[in-house]
C-alpha cells in the first residue's frame, strides 16, 4: 500500500461519505411527502417534480450566477406543481395518485424540453463546507466536504418532528389526514390545509432535484435521477411516516448506495450487480426483520388512500 | 470466409479527393433535383455531451451538405419502436439510408427490417454484419481504442501516483478494447502503472458515476478516465477532486479547465458520407466499414494546460506511428490480468483485426473483472 | 370508505343532461389540453395545427399508422392489467418492471435445450415460464404483506430493482451468449418459435394474447364470484373474513395472477420482437403499467383503451420528431397534459352520475 492509498479504509469512508453525499436529495423529497401525506393525500408525482426542480435550478443558477437563486426557483417550481396537484385533487373523486402519476410525465416532459439548452453548459455549483480540516488524509477530508443542504436537511428532519407535534399548526395537519369529520368538526379549512401540505412537500422536492443538478452530481441531464423521486416517495412508507425516520432511512440508503462502487475499488470486482442493489436489499430485509403481522399500514394517517 | 474485405485504398482515395475536414464529396451536385432522405436513430437524447450528441453533430454536418435531406429520431427505444420508427422514416418520409446509431438496434431491429425493406440501405453503428445477412446492410464503427491508447499514454506521462482510475459502464468488447488500449498506453510508459476500473453497470448513471470517481481518487488514482454515455459527470468531479481527467466520445476541456489531460473523440461524419456516397452511387453498403485515427475516424482532443511537453511528443509520435502503420496497440506478448497470456510474441493484432470483435479480457495491470 | 372504482355500478343509463356531459366533459378535457398545449407549440414557433395534423395522422392516420399504435400499446395492456388486478384486492403493487425482466428471462431461456421442436408447445412453455417467474416475484410481495405485514408498495418497487440486478447479473454472466457481443444477451431462441405476425394486422400475435387476458380479466372481474370475492377482500378484510374468504389465499393469488401478466408481457417481448434476453427489456413498460392502471380506473377495458391513446401518442411523437424537429419531450408534455385533464374531468362526470341515481 503506497502512501497515497488508503485501502480497505476507503470502505467504511466511503460508505459515511456516500450516505452524506447521496442521501440529500432522498431526506428532501421524503420529508416532503411525508407532510403532504400527513395531510391526507399522497403525491406520487415527485419524481416529476424532482426533474423539473433539477432543471430549473441549474437554469437559474446558470443565468444569475447565484446556485443558491437556483435552489429557489427549484423549489418554487416545485411548489406550483404541488398547488397544481392540490387544487385538482380537491376536486371531488379525483384520484391523487393518478394525478401523482401523470405529473411525472408533465414534470418530466417540461424539464426534459426547457432543460435541453443547459445540458452543456455549466452552471455555477452550490458550495460545500469542508469538516475535514482537523485531517492530513486527503480522502478523509473530501469525504468530509458537507454541502449545506445536508445540514438543512437534517435541521428540517428534527423541524418537521417538532412542528408536527408541538404545534397547533402541527395539530391541525395531523386531525386533517387522520380524520376529514374529525377536522370538519373542529373548524379546520380541510381543503386549504391539505393544498398547503402538498405545496409544501413540491417546495422541498424541487430543492432536492436542485441538490442533484447544483451539488452531487452536480451537473442537469435527462438520466440524472435513477428513481430517487420514486423511492424518496417509498421510503416514507419505511419510515412510518416519522421525520426522523425518513431522515434514517434517507442515510442509510445513501450510504448502501456506495457500497457498490467502493467495493469494486478495493479490489472486489465480480458481482457489481448485486452490490449495486445493496441500497433495495439492505431496506426490504430492513422492513422483512422489523415488521411483524400488523397490518402495512399501521401508521398510516388515516386518510390516506393509496389504493382506489 | 466470404467476406470482401473492406476495400482501404479506394476508401483512402476517396478521403483524399475529399479533402480534409469538413468533406465535401460530391454526392449532391449532380442529382439536387431528389434530396437523398438519411434517418437517424438515437437510443438517448440527442444532447447528453456524448455518445449521441458525436452522432448528433455528425447529422448536423450531414444537413449541410447539398442533395441531403436529414430527419432524425432520438430517445428511441430498442424494442419494437424501434422497428417501427424505421418503417416510418422510409414509409412515411421516403427516407433511402437509414443511420441506426446505437449498438441494440442490431439485432433483430436492423436485421427485421433490412429484409422488408431491400431497397433501403441501413447502416448501424457497431454491428457486425456477417454472410447470410441482407446485402444491404453495412455496419460501421471508429477504432475509438487507438484515440483512447493515445490517451493513455498522455495519463502514463502524468501520473505521479502511477495509478489511473477509469469508470466505465459495461464490460462489453468494445468498451474492453478502449479499456486495455488505454491501460497499454499507459504501461508503454511505465509499466509499474495500474489502472483500476469500476464498471457501473449502465450507459447513464450520474450519481454511481460520481461515486465511482470517487472511489477511485480516494484509492489513490490521479488521472481518471471515463467510458460512460455522458462522461461530463466524471470529469467534473475528478476536477472537483483536483486531480487530472481524459475525456471521451466527445471534448469535456470546458467542464475541467485546469485538469483535462486530453480525450478520445469520434468522427462519426467520415462513415456517414462514406454510406450516403454509397446509396448516391447506387451501390452496396459497405459490409464491414472499420477505421481509425489514420482515416479520420477518430480524435484526440487539444491537449490540456498541465500536459508537459514530453508528454505531448510521445502522444504526437505515438499518432504518427499509428498512421504510419508501424505501431500496433495489440501487440504480443500481452498477458491478461489473470496472468494468461492472450497474444504470444511475436504476434500483433493490428486495428482491423478480427479476433479483436470479441474481445473479453483486462489486460495486465488492471485492476478489475470482466 | 375505501371504495375501489371498480365495485361501483357501471354507468347504466344516466338519463338526459348527465349523460351528455359525462360523454362530453372527457371531449372537452382533451381539448383543453390541446389548447394548452397549442399555446405551448406556439411559444416554440411551431403552428399548432401542422402539430395537431401529425399527431392525428402519426397515430391513427392510416392503416399504418394503427399498425404502430397497436404495435406500442400491446406491452401496456398487460403491464396495466398487473397493476389494476391487485388493486381490485386493496393493493397498490408497481414493481411491473422487476416481474418483466425475470418473466422475459424465463420464457428466454426455457426452451434452449429444445431446439428443434414443434413452434406451438414451445410457444406456450415460453409464456407460461414467463408468468410463472413474474408471478413469483409478485407473490413474494404479497407474502410478506400477509404474513410479515411488509407494505407491499414499497416492497414491490424493492423487489423490482433487486430483480432487475439479478437480470443483468444472469445475462451478463452465466446466462449470457459469449456470441452476443456489444449487446449482452441469452442464448437466442430457436428463430422458428418465434411468435408469428398476425396475418392481416402487420402486429405479432403478442397483442392477441394481450387482449385476450384483458376480455378474460374483464369477465372474470366483472360477472364472476371471483371478482365478487376479490373486492370484497379489498373493501375490507375484516368483512371478508367474517363471510368466511381466506383472505390471504385471495390477496396472494391475485398478486400471483398479476405478476404472471407482467411475466407474460416479458416473455412475449422475447417471443415476439427480441428473440433473446437481454438490457432492451428494460425500457420502463412496467412504470407505464401504473400509469395506464390508475388511468382506466383499474377495468380491464378501459386499460385497451387507454394503452391504445398511450400507444398511439407515441407513434405521433415519432413522427413529429422527424417532421418538425419538435424534440421528444414534446409529447411527454403533451401527455402529461392529457391525463391531467382527463382524469379531473371523469371524476367530474362520475360525480354527475352518482348525483343523478341519488
Amino acid at each position: 500500500m503506497d502512501v497515497t492509498s488508503i485501502g480497505w479504509l476507503t470502505l467504511p469512508l466511503a460508505i459515511l461519505g456516500g450516505a452524506i453525499r447521496v442521501s440529500t436529495p432522498f431526506i428532501f423529497v421524503s420529508i416532503g411527502e411525508l407532510i403532504t401525506e400527513k395531510s391526507g393525500r399522497i403525491n406520487l408525482g415527485l419524481e416529476g417534480t424532482l426533474m423539473l426542480g433539477a432543471m430549473a435550478g441549474y437554469g437559474v443558477s446558470y443565468l444569475s450566477g447565484s446556485p443558491w437563486l437556483g435552489v429557489l426557483a427549484a423549489g418554487l417550481a416545485g411548489t406550483a406543481f404541488g398547488l397544481v396537484h392540490g387544487l385538482l385533487c380537491s376536486v371531488k373523486r379525483v384520484n391523487d395518485t393518478a394525478i401523482g402519476i401523470s405529473l411525472i410525465v408533465l414534470g418530466t416532459g417540461l424539464a426534459f424540453f426547457f432543460g435541453k439548452p443547459l445540458i452543456e453548459p455549466k452552471a455555477p455549483a452550490l458550495p460545500s463546507i469542508s469538516l475535514g480540516f482537523w485531517s492530513s488524509v486527503p480522502q478523509v477530508r473530501a469525504a468530509s466536504d458537507v454541502n449545506a443542504l445536508f445540514f438543512v436537511g437534517i435541521l428540517l428532519a428534527f423541524a418537521v418532528y417538532v412542528f408536527l407535534n408541538r404545534t397547533g399548526w402541527g395539530l391541525m395537519l395531523r386531525t386533517v389526514g387522520d380524520s376529514e369529520d374529525a377536522a370538519r368538526a373542529l373548524g379546520f379549512p380541510v381543503l386549504r390545509v391539505r393544498i398547503l401540505a402538498t405545496m409544501a412537500g413540491g417546495f422541498l422536492a424541487g430543492i432536492g432535484g436542485s441538490f442533484l443538478s447544483l451539488s452531487y452530481p452536480g451537473s442537469w441531464s435527462e438520466g440524472l435521477s435513477s428513481g430517487q423521486g420514486i423511492m424518496a416517495v417509498a421510503l416514507v412508507i419505511f419510515a412510518r411516516w416519522r421525520s426522523i425516520n425518513a431522515l434514517g432511512a434517507s442515510l442509510l440508503f445513501g450510504g448502501a448506495g456506495a457500497l457498490g462502487p467502493a467495493l469494486q475499488g478495493v479490489g472486489v470486482t465480480g458481482y457489481y450487480y448485486l452490490f449495486n442493489a445493496a441500497p433495495y436489499i439492505l431496506t426490504l430485509a430492513i422492513m422483512v426483520a422489523s415488521t411483524s403481522r400488523a397490518a402495512p399500514f399501521a401508521d398510516a394517517p388515516g386518510e390516506l388512500k393509496l389504493h382506489r | 470466409m466470404t467476406l470482401k474485405p473492406f476495400d482501404r485504398r479506394s476508401f483512402l482515395q476517396m478521403l483524399a479527393a475529399a479533402g480534409s475536414a469538413p468533406f465535401v464529396l460530391d454526392i449532391g451536385a449532380a442529382h439536387a433535383e431528389t434530396p437523398l432522405t438519411v434517418g437517424i436513430l438515437y437510443s438517448g437524447s440527442k444532447q447528453d455531451y456524448g455518445f449521441n450528441q458525436s452522432h448528433a453533430q455528425a447529422a448536423a454536418a450531414l444537413k449541410k451538405q447539398p442533395g441531403i435531406k436529414v430527419i432524425e429520431e432520438e430517445r428511441v427505444p430498442e424494442t419494437i419502436a424501434a422497428q417501427r420508427s424505421m418503417e416510418g422514416m422510409i414509409r412515411q418520409d421516403g427516407a433511402q439510408l437509414i443511420l441506426a446509431t446505437s449498438f441494440g438496434y442490431f439485432k433483430p431491429h436492423v436485421l427485421e427490417m433490412a429484409a422488408k425493406y431491400p431497397d433501403v440501405t441501413f447502416a448501424h453503428t457497431g454491428g457486425v454484419w456477417t454472410a447470410g445477412m441482407p446485402e444491404n446492410i453495412g455496419t460501421f464503427y471508429a477504432y475509438i481504442f487507438e484515440a483512447q491508447y493515445i490517451s493513455g499514454i498522455v495519463a502514463g506521462h502524468m501520473t505521479k501516483s502511477k495509478k489511473l482510475g477509469l469508470v466505465a459502464a459495461k464490460p462489453t468488447p468494445n468498451l474492453l478494447r478502449s479499456i486495455n488500449a488505454f491501460a497499454i498506453g499507459a504501461r508503454s510508459v511505465d509499466p509499474a502503472i495500474q489502472v483500476q476500473v469500476i464498471f457501473t453497470g449502465d450507459w447513464v448513471l450520474p450519481v454511481r458515476e460520481a461515486e465511482a470517481t470517487n472511489t477511485l481518487v480516494d484509492q489513490g488514482a490521479d488521472v481518471i478516465a471515463a467510458q460512460v454515455d455522458s462522461p461530463k459527470v466524471v470529469i467534473e468531479t475528478a476536477e472537483k477532486r483536483g486531480v487530472m481527467s481524459c475525456g471521451y466520445h466527445s471534448s469535456q476541456a470546458e467542464v475541467a479547465p485546469n485538469g483535462y489531460l486530453t480525450g478520445a473523440e469520434w468522427n462519426w461524419i467520415t462513415p456517414y458520407l462514406v454510406y450516403a456516397g454509397s446509396v448516391r452511387g447506387g451501390k452496396k453498403p459497405e459490409h464491414y466499414l472499420r477505421a481509425g485515427i489514420s482515416d479520420h475516424f477518430v480524435k484526440n482532443s487539444p491537449f490540456g494546460k498541465l500536459v508537459t511537453p514530453e508528454a505531448r511528443a510521445a502522444a504526437d509520435k505515438a499518432r504518427a506511428d499509428l498512421i504510419g502503420g508501424t505501431l500496433v496497440v495489440y501487440s504480443g506478448p500481452l498477458k491478461d490480468n489473470k496472468g494468461n497470456v492472450v497474444i504470444p510474441a511475436g504476434v500483433m493484432q493490428s486495428s482491423n483485426d478480427r479476433a479483436l470483435d470479441g474481445i473479453n479480457y483486462l489486460v495486465e495491470g488492471i485492476i478489475g473483472q470482466v | 370508505m375505501s371504495s375501489i372504482s371498480g365495485i361501483e355500478s357501471p354507468p347504466s343509463n344516466p338519463p338526459g343532461t348527465a349523460a351528455q356531459l359525462s360523454v362530453a366533459l372527457p371531449v372537452l378535457a382533451v381539448l383543453l389540453a390541446s389548447a394548452v398545449f397549442a399555446a405551448f407549440v406556439a411559444l416554440y414557433g411551431q403552428n399548432p395545427f401542422t402539430v395537431f395534423g401529425l399527431i392525428v395522422q402519426g397515430g391513427f392516420g392510416s392503416s399504418f399508422a394503427w399498425q404502430d399504435t397497436l404495435s406500442r400499446a400491446a406491452p401496456l395492456i398487460l403491464v396495466g392489467l398487473a397493476v389494476a388486478i391487485p388493486a381490485q384486492a386493496g393493493l397498490v403493487i408497481i414493481g411491473g418492471e422487476g416481474a418483466l425482466v425475470l418473466g422475459g428471462l424465463a420464457g428466454a431461456v426455457v426452451t434452449l435445450p429444445f431446439a428443434g421442436a414443434h413452434a406451438l408447445p414451445m410457444q406456450v412453455i415460453m409464456l407460461v415460464a414467463g408468468a410463472l417467474a413474474g408471478g413469483l416475484w409478485f407473490g413474494l410481495a404479497s407474502l410478506l404483506r400477509q404474513y410479515r405485514g411488509v407494505n407491499e408498495t414499497i416492497s414491490s418497487l424493492l423487489l423490482s430493482y433487486i430483480g432487475i440486478a439479478i437480470f443483468h447479473h444472469l445475462t451478463e454472466g452465466l446466462l449470457r451468449d459469449p456470441a452476443s457481443l456489444d449487446k449482452p444477451s441469452t442464448h437466442p431462441i430457436d428463430p422458428s418459435y418465434m411468435l408469428p405476425v398476425l396475418p392481416g394486422v402487420g402486429v405479432h400475435a403478442g397483442l392477441a394474447v394481450s387482449l385476450a387476458l384483458a376480455i378474460i380479466a374483464h369477465v372474470v372481474l366483472r360477472y364472476t364470484r371471483w371478482g365478487f370475492a376479490l373486492r370484497v377482500v379489498g373493501g375490507s378484510a375484516r368483512v371478508a373474513r367474517m363471510v368466511g374468504l381466506a383472505v390471504n389465499r385471495w390477496v396472494i393469488g391475485a398478486t400471483f395472477v398479476a405478476g404472471g401478466m407482467a411475466g407474460v408481457a416479458g416473455a412475449i417481448e422475447v417471443a415476439a420482437v427480441q428473440g433473446t434476453a437481454n438490457s432492451s427489456l428494460i425500457v420502463g413498460y412496467g412504470y407505464s403499467g401504473i400509469l395506464v392502471a390508475f388511468l382506466a380506473r383499474h377495468q380491464p377495458l378501459a386499460i385497451v383503451a387507454v394503452a391504445l391513446l398511450i400507444g398511439g401518442m407515441q407513434a405521433s411523437a415519432s413522427l413529429l420528431q422527424r417532421r418538425l424537429e419538435l424534440p421528444d419531450a414534446t409529447m411527454l408534455v403533451f401527455q402529461g397534459l392529457i391525463f391531467v385533464c382527463v382524469l379531473v374531468a371523469d371524476a367530474i362526470a362520475q360525480q354527475l352520475r352518482e348525483n343523478t341515481r341519488r
